[in-house]
């Protein structure tokens, strides 16, 4: 049951886009086709559970043990680009077709705040792992959510016809600023 | 040529926030209030600065193949400094700003600037382009959140200048606000522009 909470809360209450900020460069970014915006929340959903396991594990035996907690900021950043970098030539060893589709995202997840946030706040939550992970894999399916409706809306967006002033970035921040609206209407669901 | 143009070129022709259009998560997350905004970029203005600074001074020393991760720890530890000088002084901003102050690092002007910027100038200009980037990210971040502040809570820098029950606008400094006022501010800047 706590697991759903966590799960739901995750996707549609506290939605990590609309609601808590984070990841907003890619979201504005490649949000422009459907096809990318897939492409690029499959890639993030797959490096931030695999950094969330790792940085989780690092903290609670090597940070906390040591009593070097400050240093968290650095090691999980490091750990980060490191991850990103061992995924990338894995996956262009074992599989060269998804290395295809996801490739060009790999190199940007690293600045993406996204996956640093969601690991700080595995900790910052007291989770445990299963938790965490839990966590992590809803936020991650949540990003996908928002990112996906999102290209979705900017495709329609484009045969209309907008102000001059407002084309481009403007006029699709006030529509995110309109489906964050839509998305608050779940709050009140989970507590 | 002119250090000056170095300083100005950040605060208005290459303001980060409303021209260059990166680093905008930190930008929508803490601009609930003007000091908020305030905060967050003064936060961010050392950290750029100082990583400027660091890292135009060892450009010579960092191999071509492994600047990115030597830049990203340069720039990790200035946020850890922050971070503690932070939680130490300012103890309720700290709380306030969350996990947006951890995440300066990942904040793309500071990279940014890194990789464009100091690892090709020298000490003084390299300076002079942190001060100047992160002050055209200050000015951004406070006017928003006074904006922010004003409309969905009658005041400006905590003094309120509406009545005790006087309804505000509640919802911009709620998420979908935050999207809407920012949108509305750059097309009111991209209008400027077209104006010249």
């Amino acid at each position: 049951m706590e697991y759903i909470i966590i799960f739901i809360s995750a996707i549609l209450v506290n939605n990590i886009v609309l609601a808590k900020f984070l990841g907003i460069c890619p979201f504005l970014g490649v949000s422009n086709k459907v096809g990318t915006a897939a492409g690029m929340s499959a890639a993030v959903t797959f490096v931030m559970v695999l950094a969330t396991i790792v940085t989780f594990l690092l903290q609670k035996y090597v940070l906390d043990p040591f009593h070097i907690g400050f240093m968290q900021t650095i090691v999980f950043i490091l750990v980060i680009a490191a991850l990103v970098q061992m995924v990338e030539t894995i996956l262009k060893k074992i599989s060269p077709s998804l290395y295809q589709a996801l490739g060009i995202f790999l190199p940007l997840i690293t600045t993406n705040c996204a996956v640093l946030g969601i690991a700080i706040l595995t900790i910052q939550n007291d989770y445990n792992l299963i938790q965490g992970i839990v966590f992590t894999a809803a936020n991650a399916l949540g990003f996908g959510l928002a990112i996906i409706i999102f290209a979705g809306l900017r495709e329609r967006l484009e045969l209309q016809g907008v102000p001059k002033g407002m084309k481009g970035f403007p006029i699709s921040l006030v529509m995110a600023g309109i489906l964050a609206m839509a998305f608050m209407g779940f709050s009140g669901i989970v507590k | 040529m002119s250090n000056l143009k170095h300083f100005t070129n950040g605060i208005v022709r290459e303001n980060p926030t409303l021209v260059l259009l990166i680093g905008m998560c930190p930008v929508l997350a803490v601009s609930t209030s003007a000091i908020n905004g305030m905060g967050m970029g003064v936060a961010t203005t050392f950290v750029l600065t100082m990583s400027n600074l660091v890292i135009s001074l060892i450009k010579n020393l960092v191999p071509n193949k492994v600047r990115i991760p030597i830049f990203v720890v340069v720039i990790a530890s200035f946020v850890t400094i922050v971070q503690m000088t932070m939680e130490a002084f300012v103890p309720t901003l700290y709380k306030a700003l969350g996990v947006f102050v951890p995440l300066i690092v990942v904040n793309c002007i500071i990279l940014a600037r890194a990789e464009a910027f100091a690892q090709k100038n020298t000490v003084i200009a390299s300076i002079l382009d942190g001060l100047g980037m992160g002050i055209g990210f200050t000015l951004a971040l406070t006017t928003l959140g006074a904006i922010r502040e004003m409309l969905g809570n009658g005041s400006i820098f905590n003094i309120r200048f509406v009545g005790e029950n006087a309804s505000t606008i509640l919802v911009f400094i709620l998420s979908p606000g935050a999207f809407i006022a920012l949108g509305y501010l750059i097309a009111f800047i991209n209008r400027l522009k077209g104006n010249k």
